[in-house]
């Protein structure tokens, strides 16, 4: 199973190589793939119908439990067959509805990607390999939905989805964890089997909490649920395949793959029955508002959704048949209408049904689908979907469910018929209307209508033969989302009962509110303010928050100042750890310590460099004394045995002072740009470090928490490491990962200072306080608080100090000094030492030249 | 501001960068066993271009090193991921030192490792980024 994965992602890997010779017919060869994965899949179905498990091993990071292993029973093979199945007629319709689209190959390549992760979602046993495929679903949904990076509302829709399902996948991961803490193991099998009642657990309803986060935002739950139309964006069969048919079920699959250890309880029951009928509600609602089509099935989608939450937290026996067969049915249907939804816009040239109409004369074929398809959408016999919905109202019925919810569940399902009717009538009945010509209307090729066409039938075969679906495909993954043997079958005709009457009602009521439908909207238009309060301004709210707290934080903390940077950092440095370090540790004056003549002067020409850098009047000056203390530092590290560090120390100062030479001239003249209250406040600052270190030093000479690991590095250098070169022994064999971590680093660092080098800002002065044109509108920023270059600043500064200057110099400095010197040239230090130099200086450099 | 052509600085040049290259390659092959290796080696190797940049210029430079010193962050970067796999192949975990010992006739022997791949990588990265900025700034200077 593990190669299945593995081919689709393959298979996308090949695509930019296929597709520049094939193009659009790529899809056909693609399609291949999940093809042929289907019917190996469609192999498992009497072994997992014969109630077997089959478990493929394979060991990833086994140090952290954390595996490769995957899991074929009824849940998920329900799944592969969903995902292969569908997939393969998506990436045929996809051929065809991108056709001579130049950016086909890209679209392929993610679309296929996505079936990939998709499919490593549901096999996964591995709650850690679960939520990395889980995050690859919604990065490739993401660059689905962005597809038409051209149109700001794709970008937005884009963000808008990958925003809310990460975020929910946030609080996913910290539920996983939690899970795995709990239960001891990240295996979900492991989970299922083990003894211990979660339940229990003081941090249950913590976990519950955050992996209920995940799984509703994924799954678009109200009130979550609003990125979901505004991802009808997408082309359309991204629509039909990962926000109808597979990645928005993502969600209800942990769920169900978790039912078994974390159902049951009221906590699971409460939430998960009432959060579904809401977004039942919710879903339909919004669905009856809309007149474009594919808005009109995303919101039935986000019923849909609603439903499967609701039927798991109903969690009786009979909800967990229903509950399979309406996941079944919906994938079945949905995808279906979305593809011929696909076809009316691409042929008629609109999707909104108050725009087209009376299309049957030129679109026969796929009239006759969308209608059998919405049949089934609608809950009508014999379609499979009809077979479901039963099961659903018939759980409610005999589940201990809250009137209310029940009521929800009842206008849902009226408000769903509605939504079928306009769905199947408005655009193929009536007079004819549309943006096209009539004559320039006709059948899609024959890749569109392979996909609506098997789906229909399935719908149709289902739903006339229950039982034998029943048997094979839903009753085991039923079986898999209880975790006991479920007893029951499905059936078309139950006899006469309360839901084929509440079905039958609903049936009624929405085609009468059909015939009424445009009165209705209008009607219902009065909502619209509340509406327009909903869950999705929360969503703009909190972007809005996110990018205020980055500017504020941007002007306080990263305003520029090297200066600042540096105060904070070592700051923070000293608080928490002088706090540590004085209330864990008792501290020693251990002054009983031999030292030698020359260790003696090697300290005093280090102490001597650095004040003389501190006070220099020169840069120069402050170049060789850097030096100077760099040298020292080497001489130090040789003196105690240590050539590497001295050997590197000595070559880094080299370095340093070419760097130096460099941009040395073309740093702005030397000047004092703070006043002595700013550089008492520094000095005392860099002696609180000074201080700090000192004690940190005295405590680690005196206090040995841990038995030193170099005596274990030092006895197996050689015979394990095969080197005598301790350091470096322990930089490439037992630190190497940290090592090849620190090489990432200087690369990246190495590039920004490249980019610093070369790139020019040529954007306009201040661009970089629209960071969140993304997601929102540009921002007036007032011409004041513009930074336009460093040299402004620097210039007002100095049109201050002139004033000061002139006051300070009276008493301070010789009168004469600053007559002579140039403007700017202050005969006053700077406080930095060397390397604030450097990199502050690199800024001033940067600016001069733009 | 480095005007080409004090002949010293020519010749200096010219017999100190392949010398010092070949000091560098030193460092890095007997870091194992003595001071060195290749954090060390990869300042040294810079070092020496340095000295041919401040004396023929950054284009010349550029024309003796052949390869984009960008490029040869990736090369040091690819070398030591490549040093993680072998591991695996003996079903060790990741990153797990493999020594190949190789007997040259005259019976010295060699040792080929993945730690020695992994420091070719450190050496090159870090040669690598040095040159980027040097040259960089060396241009921006130029121009």
């Amino acid at each position: 199973m593990q190669v299945a994965v593995l081919v689709i992602y393959l298979a996308a890997l090949l695509t930019p190589w296929l597709f520049p010779r094939h193009q659009h017919r790529t899809a056909w060869a693609l399609a291949a793939v999940p093809a042929a994965l289907t019917i190996w899949f469609l192999g498992f179905i009497p072994a997992i119908a014969g109630g077997e498990t089959i478990i493929h091993e394979f060991a990833w990071i086994p140090g952290l439990d954390i595996s490769f292993n995957m899991v074929l029973d009824g849940l998920s093979l329900m799944f592969a067959l969903l995902i292969c199945g569908i997939g393969t007629f998506i990436v045929l319709y996809a051929g065809a509805y991108l056709q001579g689209h130049p950016a086909q190959g890209r679209f392929l390549v993610v679309l296929m990607s996505f079936m990939g992760s998709m499919l490593g979602l549901v096999l996964a046993d591995n709650l850690i390999t679960l939520f990395v495929f889980w995050e690859l679903t919604s990065i490739t949904s993401y660059l689905l939905i962005g597809f038409n990076h051209h149109q700001a509302e794709a970008r937005k829709a884009a963000l808008q989805g990958l925003i809310v399902t990460v975020g929910g996948g946030l609080a996913l991961l910290a539920g996983i964890i939690m899970l795995a803490i709990m239960s001891g193991t990240y295996s979900i099998q492991g989970i299922l089997a083990s003894p211990e009642v979660l339940a229990e657990h003081p941090w249950f309803i913590g976990m519950m909490i955050c992996i209920l986060l995940g799984a509703f935002t994924k799954s678009a739950q109200f009130p979550f649920h609003f990125w979901l139309p505004n991802a009808m964006a997408a082309p359309t069969p991204v629509s039909a395949y990962l926000h109808s048919a597979t990645m928005v079920k993502a969600g209800v699959y942990l769920l169900a793959r978790l039912h078994p250890e974390l159902g049951g309880t009221d906590f699971w029951i409460v939430t998960l029955s009432a959060f579904g009928a809401f977004t039942m509600l919710t879903g339909a609602f919004m669905a009856v508002r809309s007149t474009d089509m594919k808005k009109l099935l995303a919101y039935s989608t986000v019923m849909a959704l609603g439903s499967l939450i609701f039927l798991l937290g109903v969690s009786t026996e009979l909800a967990m048949l229903a509950f399979a067969a309406y996941l079944l049915a919906h994938s079945l249907y949905k995808g279906a209408l979305f593809m011929l939804a696909g076809i009316v816009d691409h042929e008629a040239g609109s999707r909104d049904v108050t725009e087209v109409g009376g299309l049957r004369k030129q679109l026969p074929l796929s009239a006759g689908l969308t209608v059998v398809a919405t049949l089934s959408l609608a809950g009508i016999p014999p379609l499979f979907g009809f077979v479901a919905k039963e099961a659903l109202l018939e759980s409610m019925v005999e589940g201990s469910v809250f009137v209310g919810l029940m009521a929800l569940v009842v206008i849902a399902s009226i408000f769903v018929v509605t939504v079928a009717a306009v769905i199947a009538l408005r655009p193929f009945f009536g007079t004819f209307k549309a943006p096209k010509k009539a004559a320039d209307i006709h059948e899609p090729p024959i890749g569109m209508l392979a996909g609506p066409v098997t789906l229909v039938a399935l719908s149709l075969i289902a739903g006339l033969l229950p039982g034998l679906v029943g048997d094979w495909i839903t009753l085991p993954a039923s079986h898999a989302v209880a975790g006991y043997t479920v007893d029951g079958y499905l059936a078309l005709w139950h006899g006469f009962n309360l839901p084929l009457l509440l079905s039958g009602v609903s049936i009624a009521i929405g085609l009468l509110l059909y015939k009424h439908w445009d009165a209705f909207r209008e009607k219902i238009a009065v909502l619209n303010p509340i509406i327009a309060r909903g869950p999705e301004r929360g969503y703009f709210h909190f972007m809005d928050a996110i990018v205020w707290i980055a500017e504020w934080q941007t002007r306080k903390l990263q305003n520029g100042s090297m200066r600042n940077y540096l105060r904070t950092i070592t700051l923070t440095f000293v608080v928490v750890t002088g706090y540590t370090l004085l209330t864990r540790y008792q501290l020693h004056w251990n002054w009983d310590v031999t030292l030698h003549f020359h260790e003696l002067v090697a300290a005093g020409i280090l102490v001597a460099a650095a004040i003389a850098a501190s006070i220099t009047h020169s840069r120069l000056g402050a170049v060789a004394a850097m030096g100077a203390v760099g040298f020292s530092v080497a001489f130090i590290f040789i003196l105690f045995s240590a050539p590497d560090l001295g050997i590197t120390q000595i070559l880094v100062e080299t370095l340093t002072v070419i760097l130096l030479v460099l941009v040395l001239f073309r740093l702005p003249s030397f000047s004092n740009i703070s006043t002595t209250r700013e550089r008492i406040r520094d000095a005392a600052v860099a002696l609180t470090v000074g201080v700090l270190m000192m004690f940190l030093i005295m405590i680690t000479i005196d206090v040995q928490l841990f038995e030193p690991i170099s005596d274990y590095m030092i006895a197996n250098s050689y015979p394990l490491a095969h080197g005598r070169n301790i350091v470096n022994v322990i930089l490439v064999d037992y630190r190497a990962l940290d090592t090849l971590g620190e090489i990432f680093v200087l690369a990246l660092a190495a590039m920004g200072v490249y980019a610093m080098i070369k790139f020019n800002p040529q954007t306009e002065p201040g661009a970089n306080h629209f960071a969140g044109t993304l997601i929102l509108p540009p921002k007036k920023v007032p011409e004041k608080d513009i930074v336009h270059s460093l040299d402004e600043i620097h210039q007002k500064m100095l049109e201050e100090q002139n004033i000061l200057d002139a006051e300070v110099n009276k008493d301070v400095v010789a009168p004469d000094t600053s007559s002579e010197h140039p403007p700017g040239d202050y005969p006053h230090n700077d406080e930095r030492n060397g390397e604030n130099d450097a990199s502050d200086e690199d800024n001033h450099k940067e600016d001069n030249r733009s | 501001m480095m005007k080409p052509g004090t002949l010293i600085l020519h010749a200096a040049a010219r017999f100190l960068v392949p010398l010092q290259l070949l000091f560098s390659v030193f460092l890095l092959l007997r870091g194992h066993n003595e001071p060195g290796g290749g954090f060390i080696a990869g300042l040294v190797a810079s070092g020496a271009f340095a000295l041919y940049l401040f004396t023929f210029g950054a284009a010349v430079t550029r024309d003796l090193l052949r390869v984009d010193p960008r490029n040869l962050i990736g090369i040091g970067l690819f070398f030591g991921m490549i040093s993680i796999f072998p591991a695996i192949f003996n079903g060790e975990p990741f990153l797990t030192a493999q020594w190949w010992p190789v007997m040259l006739p005259g019976g010295t022997e060699i040792k080929l490792s993945t730690p020695l791949i992994f420091d070719i990588g450190v050496y090159f990265a870090v040669f690598g980024s040095v040159m980027m900025m040097l040259i960089g700034l060396t241009e921006a200077e130029e121009h």
